[in-house]
């Protein structure tokens, strides 16, 4: 190596496949210590991205799953004024301790851990237009505190901050430019084969060879609504290894099992129009 | 060489920051970029980039950049060295960049080049030389890195080649996808407000409240937060627009589906507003565009889809109900009258940028800020119905309504 970052390059675990890219821009994150920032189309394994880290690496994961309602704060601390009035009016608890009535987010768990933590930030682009920007200062200093008690906690480790968006808002450009961004491309054969192998090791040669086929050809229909995923892929292989499929069939027309592969009910039309489409002509 | 690659970002409109152009200094410093071109593509990629929509852009810079380089290994080296060795050249800038670096002190920018600069020679110093031809550093030749200035990874493909491909034409911005990403766009538009609906409890007010009352449990309610916006939609259809109808219903579809705006009325009209818009695309119900004109208050949002493409005449002269009340205005005033109702207002326009100049599209963009009908235009559009209108226009716009 003739460099030293503090780790050795992210190469993917056994249920994980990376691209060279996309473990450079991990290195990257982790060299520079700042928050990687991962888009790309659904189903191509962004929130796995963050626990595999964590397991290649051994290092803990915490989780903030950000949805419509959430606030930069609560990613810090949350405090349960309620349970605290509750205590107050049933004499329960020891209503004078503050701190009781406090815990900590996924981001404040991470600071205060005395191991480096990955920190998951997943679906960031579902929360309101402010959320990224009231974050800034976190994710920059690493510390915040706990308005309540004065407290103020600052990471005893950087966290490595894994954050994914599906691309819903956008995100303000003080926050992106702090972020390493990687987009997830959609894997090609090759990594497609490797990355089918990793979730069905055993899988017939000539099962995987047709599907991968069919698949491919299946994503090029022009006008899919919703084209389908790595994800969805790994299930129908799933699908056509359970019932004994017969691969030779594969390449004819209509699909088995499409609806694993196709969620909009305008894409089987589509999608039917076009295999009749083709039938018609050979 | 270097610096010509940043100048080409820029001029590709890529806005690479300062900031981010020393945060690549450093990982290159930290030697992530493995001594190969296509690190450094990639780790210039992630550091400046950041949206997929602009990873086409910076391929095509990286190749014009970076064409040749193959065959011109120790040129390279010399620049890149040259480059890193003369920091002060940051200052000679042109004055876009210098515009645009006006905010960041030029000597802390200094001070954080040169300091930059010390660690490398550290680095040097203690045998990790990082740029050279010598055996062991970053962007050789030598046979103790395989990889070399030629390209790593498994892939076998160059970083040109990979830029060259322009794999990623098809997430730029100035195409349109789906309704999803219309919606996602439209729902920019939002402003939401408590005037109205089923109280709700507010916890913050109720504890401060609960809290002054010693202890005494105090509920306190609030109307629930509400999309306010009320948009009013008028959409071209028929002759002219017919190339765009599907691109049209997708806009359509996603400001029904998902705008959640307060109100939401569209209507239909061929090629220029005259003195009724229809309720159908198939003209059936009649609205006078006076009712509308009188019965919506001017905090709606006024937002007309088409090509604002006619014969003069059509614009310019007595509109298309002249023979139901005799010579009525034209069809430029019944706009005018439109943009001053609603100063809140713009036109989106499916057809290119660049027919934008001439003919009837000109006329119109006078008295409606037009915006394309892609995401990128959308976004416009939406930032621009969000800030408050512009009093020159609106005078303009209320003379234009005068006349005719």
């Amino acid at each position: 190596m003739p460099y030293s970052p503090a780790m050795q390059p992210f190469l993917g675990t056994d249920s994980y496949i990376v691209s060279p890219e996309l473990s450079r821009a991990v290195s990257v994150a982790i060299t520079l210590q700042r928050p990687l920032l991962i888009k790309g189309e659904p189903g191509t394994g962004k929130t796995l991205l963050a626990r595999d880290i964590a397991r290649y690496y051994d290092l803990d994961l915490e989780r903030w799953h950000v949805k419509s309602t959430t606030k930069a704060i609560d990613g810090l601390y949350t405090y349960d004024a309620v349970r605290r009035l509750h205590d107050s009016r049933f004499s329960e608890g020891k209503v004078s301790d503050i701190r009781d009535y406090i815990s900590l987010g996924p981001l404040g768990r991470a600071f205060k851990r005395d191991t480096q933590a990955v920190v998951l930030i997943d679906e960031i682009d579902k929360a309101d237009l402010e959320f990224p920007n009231d974050l800034l200062h976190e994710l920059d200093a690493m510390e915040f505190t706990i308005m309540e008690t004065g407290e103020s906690i600052a990471a005893r480790q950087r966290p490595v901050i894994i954050i994914t968006s599906n691309n819903e808002k956008e995100l303000p450009d003080a926050f992106l430019r702090r972020c390493v961004f990687h987009w997830i491309d959609f894997p090609d054969r090759e990594l497609m084969t490797r990355i089918i192998r990793v979730h069905h090791p055993d899988v017939e040669e000539q099962l995987l060879a047709g599907a991968l086929e069919a698949f491919y050809n299946l994503r090029d229909v022009d006008g899919l609504r919703k084209r389908p995923s790595t994800s969805e892929f790994i299930d129908w292989i799933a699908a056509l290894r359970h019932a004994g499929f017969d691969p030779a069939k594969l390449l004819g027309a209509g699909l088995p099992f499409l609806g694993t592969l196709l969620k909009k009910e305008q894409d089987f039309a589509t999608v039917e129009r076009r295999t009749r489409r083709g039938v018609r002509r050979s | 060489m270097f610096l010509d690659f940043f100048y080409n970002l820029r001029s590709h409109g890529l806005k690479v920051t300062t900031h981010n152009w020393l945060a690549l200094m450093e990982a290159l410093a930290k030697g992530l970029h493995e001594e190969s071109l296509s690190g450094f593509y990639q780790i210039a990629r992630c550091i400046l980039i950041t949206n997929e929509a602009h990873f086409d852009e910076f391929d095509r810079a990286f190749a014009e950049s970076f064409r040749g380089v193959k065959d011109d290994r120790a040129a390279i080296l010399d620049d890149l060295e040259e480059w890193l060795a003369n920091p002060k050249r940051l200052l000679h800038l042109d004055p876009e960049l210098a515009a645009a670096l006006k905010s960041l002190d030029i000597d802390e920018l200094r001070r954080q080049f040169q300091e930059r600069l010390a660690q490398q020679k550290e680095r040097h110093d203690g045998g990790n030389r990082w740029i050279g031809s010598g055996g062991t550093s970053p962007f050789g030749t030598g046979g103790h890195h395989p990889s070399g200035v030629r390209l790593g990874g498994g892939g076998g493909r160059s970083a040109l080649a990979v830029a060259d491909a322009r794999r990623f034409r098809e997430l730029r911005r100035d195409l349109v996808l789906d309704t999803r990403q219309i919606a996602a766009a439209l729902r920019r538009l939002r402003k939401l407000t408590r005037d109205e609906g089923d109280p709700e409890l507010d916890i913050d007010s109720t504890i401060r409240a609960t809290a002054r009352n010693c202890g005494d449990l105090e509920i306190v309610m609030q109307p629930p937060r509400k999309n306010a916006v009320r948009l009013l939609l008028l959409l071209d259809v028929g002759g002219s627009m017919d190339p765009h109808a599907e691109l049209v219903s997708r806009l359509f579809s996603a400001a029904h589906q998902a705008g959640n705006f307060r109100e939401l009325r569209s209507y239909y009209f061929h090629n220029c507003v005259y003195g009724s818009v229809y309720e159908d695309a198939r003209f059936n119900n009649a609205v006078r565009t006076q009712e509308l004109l009188t019965t919506l208050d001017p905090s709606w949002f006024l937002v007309i889809v088409g090509d604002a493409y006619m014969h003069p005449g059509e614009l310019m002269m007595s509109g298309g109900d002249w023979w139901m009340d005799g010579r009525g205005p034209t069809g430029m005033t019944w706009l005018a009258r439109l943009a001053s109702r609603f100063p809140r207002s713009a036109w989106i326009n499916p057809e290119p940028k660049k027919l934008w100049t001439t003919g009837t599209i000109a006329e119109i963009a006078e008295v409606y800020p037009m915006f394309n009908l892609t995401l990128e235009g959308l976004d416009a559009m939406v930032r621009h119905l969000r800030r408050p209108p512009s009093p020159a226009r609106a005078a303009q716009v209320a003379r234009l309504a005068q006349t005719g």
